[in-house]
């Protein structure tokens, strides 16, 4: 798999809705497609997949031109090397679960029992669900199989619009795991699109903010999530995440130590071996800012960091955005705590954060 | 009993409606297909005209049917021309009508089959790599078995329960155009009540057994459940 860019620019025009983005993505890694209801990231990912025709459009992957209006190429979605899983399972209600996974590979013209397959039935856990047939699953199940549908095709590139959106928060939790595990074993670059920030969280290496059918910001997530001027900035769910490696543990409090680019933290103790990288998500909500070094304070992890910008949301609050070392950090503080302290951008303060999260 | 009359009467009835019901499906199944997906403005025209044979009489049909394939009719002059004589009182031309006639039995139900069926079956197979031909046969063609099954057992019944358009467009030629129907009349007139009977609980067993075996069908059908 070659990691040149791929390519989507998309003009559409609807009338009250309109679609116009101009993106290069990295060629590997997940791609998060974050925004609203309305935004237009479930039709960017029909429009890369050719499901949604465009007028105006350019799409290239692997070097491979899939639409060039200009040029007047469309490549039809059934010629096109992708993976698509939709947000209701979509699987064929005639066919076996294994019915539905040799479908694709009938036609692509490859051995329907190779070990490819077999290893996509177990990592996705669906192993013992091939004779079944799609009504007599659960929702969680289905679209495990819609997944492993995409999969075994080895496409160029895998497409998933909202695959957790119509499943309970118990079933996500089921299948997030799945993802992540995907995510490391295969090397095929995946767009996602959700309008879940834990999912961002979660699954993302690459983040594209939009809104209104126009990409407000994109960049690599800890770059994007840190990000002031999105409006994903003043959200209650606000949060940054830093990429942190497992340094040590102390057995007898409970307690990890975790390196990153600028210190350590604390976090509740991680079951995972020394020198293993994880991702830490950092709730806005729950970094607090003090002048001083405290002496004596109940949060455990206390660092020194540079104000780099500040906003007001003329409601009373204030998000700051903190510079430690290389890694950004969001804070929500009221505007009054900003006017007391006269916080004010390049000072240096100290942060605690009180609460951290282990995402993987 | 049924006479030897009766008995080539039913055979014929039974050729009638085979052959019209293959033929509808041939052209009502591509017609169903494009009414369900297109948004033409078309659409609306054409719908009205597959339909027009429900409320219709036979006997307008059978008149119109009679005047366009006649010597002096767009359509006769067309078949004379091609040297195959005009259709009326002829089998094939028996065939013509029915087809029309009862085509909206075998179109609507596949129209309404193919709409359930909706765009995301299509938009999934698409992603696998299937072509649209594909697609028809090997996932649009299994979830419509029932909308088949429906449209082949009515469009066919329907045929074998025809009676005014074949008076006026077949005649009541012997072995070339006398259907069932049409020979109970030739009974009834005759006041030969015994040899009617006989005819008219044939059909009526028949009919009755096939919709009594299509709904059990469609009742059982995972497909058809699931497409509700």
């Amino acid at each position: 798999m070659t990691l040149s860019p791929i390519v989507a620019r998309f003009q559409l025009n609807y009338g009250a809705f309109s679609l116009d983005v101009d993106l290069t993505l990295p060629g590997c890694g997940v791609t998060v497609l974050f925004g609203h209801s309305g935004s237009g990231k479930t039709t960017l990912l029909r429009c890369i997949a050719g499901l949604q025709y465009t007028p105006n459009g350019y799409f290239e992957i692997n070097g491979k031109v899939w639409q060039d209006s200009k040029e007047g190429i469309f490549v039809p979605t059934y010629k096109r090397s992708l993976g698509y899983v939709f947000q209701e399972a979509n699987l064929f209600p005639h066919l076996t679960v294994l019915g539905n996974l040799q479908f694709g590979l009938k036609r692509i013209g490859k051995q329907s029992n190779t070990t490819d397959l077999k290893q996509i039935l177990e990592l996705l856990g669906i192993s013992h669900l091939v004779d079944r047939m799609p009504d007599k699953l659960s929702g969680g199940e289905r679209q495990r199989v819609a997944i492993a549908r995409a999969l075994v095709l080895k496409p160029d590139i895998l497409l998933m619009d909202e695959p957790l959106a119509s499943l309970d928060t118990k079933r996500k939790q089921e299948i997030l795991p799945y993802l992540n595990k995907l995510h490391q074993q295969t090397k095929i670059p995946n767009l996602y699109v959700t309008h879940s920030q834990q999912e961002v969280a979660q699954l993302a290496d690459y983040l594209v903010i939009l809104s209104e059918g126009r990409v407000l910001a994109s960049g690599t997530l800890p770059e994007t999530l840190s990000r002031i001027d999105v409006p994903l900035a003043q959200d209650k769910e606000a949060a940054t995440v830093w990429d942190v490696r497992v340094a040590e543990h102390d057995a007898d409090y409970h307690l990890t130590t975790v390196d990153f680019s600028g210190g350590t933290l604390s976090v509740p103790a991680i079951n995972a071996e020394i020198g293993t990288s994880l991702r830490v998500l950092i709730h806005a909500r729950d970094v607090s800012i003090v002048l001083e070094k405290p002496t004596a304070t109940s949060i455990l992890n206390v660092v020194n960091a540079t104000i780099s910008d500040i906003v007001d949301d003329q409601c009373g609050r204030s998000v700051v955005q903190l510079k430690i070392g290389k890694q950004s950090l969001l804070a929500h503080i009221t505007s009054k705590s900003a006017q007391l302290l006269r916080l004010n951008i390049g000072m240096t303060v100290f942060v605690q954060i009180k609460g951290t999260s282990i995402l993987h | 009993m049924l006479s030897a009359a009766d008995i080539a009467t039913l055979w014929l009835t039974f050729k009638v409606a085979s052959i019209a019901t293959i033929l509808m499906l041939l052209f009502g199944t591509p017609l169903a297909w494009w009414l369900a997906r297109t948004q033409s403005r078309w659409k609306g025209v054409c719908n009205a005209v597959v339909a027009l044979p429900l409320v219709l009489p036979p006997t307008v049909l059978g008149f119109y049917l009679l005047v366009l394939m006649g010597p002096n009719g767009v359509i006769g002059k067309l078949t004379s021309e091609l040297g195959l004589g005009t259709l009326p009182f002829t089998f094939p031309g028996l065939i013509v009508a029915s087809v029309l006639y009862s085509l909206p039995f075998v179109v609507q139900p596949l129209q309404a089959t193919f709409t359930n069926i909706g765009k995301q079956p299509l938009e999934a197979a698409s992603t696998l790599r299937a072509n649209p031909l594909d697609t028809f046969f090997s996932v649009v063609m299994p979830l419509a078995k029932p909308g088949f099954l429906t449209a082949i057992i009515l469009g066919f019944t329907h045929t074998v329960g025809e009676f005014g358009v074949v008076l006026m467009v077949g005649g009541n030629i012997p072995d070339k155009t006398r259907v069932v129907s049409v020979q109970i009349y030739n009974h009834v007139e005759a006041l030969e009540y015994n040899e009617a009977h006989w005819l008219a609980g044939c059909l009526l067993s028949f009919s009755f057994t096939v919709l009594l075996v299509l709904y059990s069908v469609l009742k059982t059908h995972p497909v058809a459940h699931q497409l509700k």
